[in-house]
């Protein structure tokens, strides 16, 4: 009972935030709500007994990617440009596929029911050779490191690729000569609101 | 940031622990939950606050660019060549158990040096990434400046 509190709470969070980033203009502020996003899901995770995925979100999710978010964020500008009017086509194709989406979870076995293909596919096998195989408690790390070992080698050439791409585009250094260069390419900007507020040079016009 | 007293100590009293936390999860990754991937980020995580509070200029002496590459490389290829060492032993690619006789003791030899493979690329491919975006607005503007001089 507890637990389904919690859960709802969660969920009823992530919802929040995640209506809060599309309205939001702020990208600074978008940043910081999706390190919450990945901390809330780690959160329900870990009610969900999943500690590596857990561990994962809050490490890969709410930690390094929100730096590397604020990183990028001293490259661009901070506000988004803002759109106007509303989408109507766009909205139409979100709620017909939402509605499919929560059609299809009809389908879905009962949550933690005995007889899932998750109990009763590959995991068994994991559960009973694990420890008889390698004598370590952690059957996430056997899977991924022994059994499994091929496709952690392809994520590990997969993280070093993403490094050859960043490398790839932001190792030459930017000298005088190069196209960009020749207007400054990010002003330091104020908020669409602050920018209403300060009034235009008046003076200038009027002067004689 | 070097002029904040608060983030200066606070800083240099958390940042062994971040670490230590690093190592901890990277070598206790079979008896609990853990391993390369969050080992990596949390010891990358350590470096990049170090690198917030003292400077891109002083993380880079910690740790130079250079070796970064090497290493980041080095992880990957250190996965592979484990792999390597299993067919040489005579059982296929990636195959623990022909390390040692024991079983057990195989398998935890052969998990322990592909985490840390996946490790040291992780950690060093996340401080890679923070370095080379924080250290192109320095560059961009340099350039600029270099042209308003030309201009002018």
């Amino acid at each position: 009972m507890i637990e389904n509190l919690i859960d709802v709470a969660l969920l009823v969070f992530l919802v929040i935030l995640a209506i809060t980033i599309v309205r939001i203009r702020d990208l600074f502020a978008a940043g910081m709500m999706f390190a919450i996003y990945s901390l809330l899901s780690s959160a329900l995770f870990a009610v969900l007994d999943a500690g590596d995925v857990a561990l994962t979100e809050a490490a890969v999710g709410a930690g390094i990617s929100t730096l590397l978010v604020l990183a990028c964020l001293a490259l661009v500008r901070r506000y988004e440009h803002p759109t106007g009017g509303h989408n109507l086509i766009a909205l139409i194709v979100v709620l017909i596929t939402g509605a499919l989406l929560v059609y299809a979870t009809l389908d879905l076995p009962e949550f933690g029911a005995a007889d899932n293909p998750a109990q009763v596919h590959v995991g068994p096998f994991y559960i009973e050779n694990t420890y008889p195989d390698m004598g370590i408690p952690n059957m996430v790390a056997a899977v991924l490191a022994s059994y499994r070992s091929i496709d952690t080698m392809g994520e590990v050439f997969v993280v070093f690729a993403a490094a050859l791409a960043v490398y790839a585009l932001l190792s030459v250094r930017p000298h005088k000569n190069m196209p960009g260069v020749r207007r400054r390419p990010v002003k330091r900007l104020k908020s669409p609101r602050q920018a209403e507020a300060d009034p235009p040079v008046a003076g200038k016009e009027q002067a004689p | 940031m070097m002029d904040n007293g608060i983030l200066r100590v606070v800083a240099r009293f958390i940042i062994p622990y971040i670490l230590l936390v690093g190592l901890y999860v990277q070598f206790h990754g079979e008896y609990m939950p853990g391993g390369g991937f969050q080992a990596g980020i949390v010891f990358a995580a350590g470096w990049i606050l170090f690198v917030l509070i003292y400077g891109l200029d002083r993380g880079l002496e910690v740790i130079p660019l250079e070796v970064m590459y090497r290493l980041c490389a080095g992880g990957a290829l250190l996965y592979a060549f484990t792999g390597l060492v299993g067919v040489l032993l005579g059982g296929k690619y990636l195959e623990f158990a022909p390390f040692f006789e024991s079983r057990h003791a195989a398998h935890q030899t052969g998990i322990i040096i592909v985490e840390f493979g996946v490790g040291l690329t992780v950690a060093t491919v996340a401080m890679l990434l923070f370095t080379l975006f924080t250290r192109r607005r320095a560059e961009w503007d340099e350039a600029l400046e270099q042209n308003e001089d030309t201009e002018t």
